[in-house]
């Protein structure tokens, strides 16, 4: 992209407040800028530099298993020097293909897809959008991202103790996590190590929740109105919110696990037990409880990571479409519907747990109902785009591409939500495409959408659009190619969570799965177009003018960059909604927030 | 919705909001553990009463004093010397509730009932530790307050005080919930 001048209309006259002497002075200090900074715009990037850190461990991690189920008995290189008692001579054992699958499930969904989207871009983005200098709490939030750090290296340790990570997936259903190493190698100091860092990370994310919660209550700018917010303060809002429920239930869980497995205790684990041949020194808990208040969290938590991903496509689409989103707020509405619906529906998870049938039937309504707010979001985007002159950026792609897979992925929810279709699918792969599309691709191409959107902001340079589009295109086939074929594979019964498919019904389904490994393979080393433009365009890309995108919202009021306050000692003064597309403004055919009223076209 | 906008330097607290924020995900958790109670109690046959330390009720005397004497010293914020006094009876009463807690504790372990013995004693443990952590913070903000207060002239020391005085009453309140949980169920 060529480079554009210094403000192409980007700052037009704009309604401001004179702040006299603000308390947010410059740091100073390499440690006080850059690594133990509370400037919430550092601590949002130190937020993003972990996700992508996660997301190359887990991916690399879901590399292994791929190779490993389409060529079982081939040894991978290197694979036994990072574990030799997992992986003697570089082949896998069975255990060790779980402990791959529970720590990429573990890594993704709490390191990727809760850090980037809604901590990383929420902490950097939230308090410009809303006019404040920086979080209510600067402090609580320094310590909400190294409490997250100190989660993620608890975690990563479980590699290097003795017999490696658990193996007892994501979700470490009890008994088996409870148990300790009879269970097997890695639910020794593995599971606890897990158990630790997840209730770490609890901690973490609440402070980060309070802490964008009251932001979004006290620190608005005048004359931003609760109806005035952006689509994205608005998801991160109800994501907090929802986020604060959520780590409060799975944190005391974490802590019944923790005592279960160290202090003897019987929380989660019945009487007569009897693993590996040995009589489990416990009595009388229930396997099912860890159950309900592990999806009672863990539900809400898809919402965590794909609510924000809803919020970033509202913000980002209607500067591309030059139009405004069509039912704003009912967009919001929406919002805070799945944020309520979100606690009524863990149960579906456990339709093949022993769960009463007759609760089987109470969850799979609100499952049906929850898909109604998100088609309407869905629909809403689709008809915004229509008859829509649209500026093809990468970042417009990657929106297209999020309504793309969260239609594909959310389809298959339709049938997963009724227990007796669920039963039959519910062990398979069909689950696996189901979940992997829905908020594991979504949320990604939403990050995506982000990064591309924002990082003239976050870093005052330009992406390059070409690679950006390349990119775009190839992993959009690429994730196709992943993960469509696996709806057919659940469809013919094959069983998720196993590490051989070489008996008799599912051998025939191997060249499959040899496609989606080499499809797999195919769209992680395409995402190194993205970090090569992340790292050349982070030094070398040119330079962003304050508003490159000719958007609305705060953020593009200031300069990119942001100063370390913000607004430069100064408060805008918020005159307009954030979805003023297609009118006739003063810098063209938009107005933007902090556009004096007096711009406004009669 | 319209929402009043925010003056930026209006006499909004954004402290005493997120005590209230925190206050929620605070009964969420210990509603957390009160589910588990339930279905704990529903899954094991050997559920068995523990008998209460009688100290308990003692303890729960004094920190109901104890948001009294919070109050007291809170209406004479005005005038800085007669509220420390009240403050620092608060503080004490809150480390006596503390030290009560653990003799309670003590008088459990002699009757041999450590927190793997039984369910029930699990959840007693469980239940009188977390909300004395939660104390903790409570003792901990007072403090703050407290010192806020005896440097002269501050003005928002009784805001402090204020704030930290919610979050004090709550963890009150919390304990009379927990005390009638352990008398009915534990």
């Amino acid at each position: 992209m060529p480079e554009r001048p210094a403000n192409p209309g980007g700052h037009a006259p704009e309604a401001v407040e004179r702040v006299p002497a603000h308390g947010h002075a410059a740091p100073r200090g390499f440690l006080r800028t850059h690594v133990f900074s509370v400037d919430h715009k550092v601590i949002g990037k130190q937020y993003l530099d972990l996700a992508l850190l996660a997301v190359v461990i887990g991916m690399v991690l879901s590399w292994l298993m791929r190779l490993h189920l389409g060529w079982p008995k081939a040894a991978i290189p290197g694979l036994g020097a990072l574990s030799a008692g997992g992986a003697p001579g570089g082949v896998m054992t069975p255990e060790y293909y779980l402990s791959l699958m529970t720590m990429h499930g573990t890594i993704m969904v709490f390191f990727v897809l809760t850090t980037a989207p809604f901590a990383g871009f929420g902490n950097f983005l939230l308090p410009i959008q809303v006019g404040a200098e920086d979080m209510a709490f600067p402090r609580l939030n320094m310590m909400s991202f190294w409490v997250t750090f100190l989660a993620f290296l608890v975690l990563i340790a479980a590699f290097f103790v003795p017999e490696g990570p658990p193996l007892s997936g994501w979700t470490a259903y009890a008994p088996l996590s409870a148990v300790g190493r009879d269970a097997g190698p890695g639910q020794g100091l593995g599971q606890t190590l897990w158990a630790a860092s997840i209730g770490i990370f609890c901690i973490g994310q609440l402070l980060g929740s309070l802490n964008f919660i009251t932001t979004t209550l006290d620190l608005r700018a005048k004359g931003m109105s609760l109806a005035r917010m952006p689509f994205s303060t608005w998801a991160w809002f109800t994501t907090s919110i929802i986020g604060l429920i959520a780590f409060s239930v799975l944190l005391p869980a974490c802590v019944l696990l923790i005592l279960d497995r160290v202090a003897g205790t019987s929380f989660f684990v019945p009487a007569g037990l009897v693993i590996s041949d040995r009589l489990q020194p416990h009595a009388g808990g229930s396997p099912l409880l860890w159950q309900h208040l592990f999806w009672f969290f863990g539900h809400p938590e898809v919402y965590i990571a794909i609510l924000p991903g809803f919020g970033i496509v509202s913000h980002i689409l209607p500067a591309f479409t030059r139009k405004p989103l069509l039912g704003p707020r009912v967009v919001i509405a929406c919002f805070i519907a799945i944020g309520f619906l979100s606690y009524a529906v863990w149960g579906h998870h456990m339709f093949v747990s022993g769960m009463n049938p007759f609760s089987a039937t109470l969850f799979s309504v609100p499952t049906l109902v929850i898909t109604i707010p998100a088609t309407i979001v869905t629909l809403l985007w689709i008809g915004s785009v229509y008859g829509a002159r649209l500026r093809l950026t990468t970042a417009a792609l990657f929106c297209l591409g999020f309504v793309s897979v969260f239609v594909s992925g959310g389809i298959s929810g339709f049938f997963l939500a009724q227990p007796s279709i669920d039963i039959y699918l519910h062990a398979t792969y069909f689950v696996v495409a189901h979940f992997h599309f829905v908020m594991g691709v979504a949320a990604m191409f939403g990050i995506f959408a982000g990064a591309y959107f924002w990082f003239p902001k976050i870093y005052g340079r330009m992406m390059n659009e070409r690679l950006g589009k390349w990119h775009f295109a190839l992993t959009f086939i690429g994730v196709y190619c992943i993960f469509m074929p696996m709806h057919y594979l659940g469809l013919a019964g094959n069983v998720r969570r196993y590490s051989e498919f070489t008996d008799d019904y599912l051998q025939p389904l191997i060249p499959l799965h040899r496609f989606i490994t080499i499809a797999a393979l195919f769209t992680g080393a395409v995402q190194l177009l993205f970090f090569v433009n992340l790292f050349w365009s982070r030094f070398r890309g040119p330079r962003a003018s304050a508003n490159p995108w000719e958007a609305t919202s705060l953020e593009w009021s200031t300069s990119s960059p942001p100063p370390v306050d913000n607004f430069g000692g100064r408060r805008p003064v918020v005159e307009h909604g954030p979805n003023e597309y297609g009118v006739s403004g003063p810098t063209g055919d938009y107005l933007m927030q902090a556009a004096p009223e007096s711009g406004r076209p009669t | 919705m319209s929402a009043p906008a925010a003056a930026p330097l209006a006499p909004v607290s954004p402290a005493r909001t997120g005590v209230w924020i925190g206050i929620a995900a605070i009964v969420m958790s210990f509603a957390a553990f009160t589910s588990a109670l339930i279905v704990r109690q529903g899954a094991g046959p050997e559920w068995q009463h523990v008998r209460l330390p009688p100290i308990l009720f003692a303890n729960t005397l004094v920190l109901l004093v104890s948001s009294a004497t919070l109050e007291r010293s809170r209406s004479r914020g005005a005038r800085v010397e007669t509220a420390l006094p009240w403050l620092y009876l608060t503080l004490g009463l809150g480390l006596a509730f503390l030290g009560g807690q653990i003799a309670a504790w003590r008088s459990l372990a002699e009757q041999g009932l450590g927190l793997a013995s039984s369910a029930n004693s699990a959840f007693f443990y469980l239940f009188t530790a977390a909300h004395g952590l939660h104390l903790l913070g409570g003792l901990g903000g007072l403090t703050y307050a407290l010192r806020r207060l005896q440097r002269s002239r501050d003005p928002a020391a009784r805001h402090v005080l204020g704030t930290a005085a919610v979050y004090w009453h709550f963890m009150d309140g919390l304990w009379l919930y927990l005390l009638v949980l352990l008398v009915l169920r534990v």
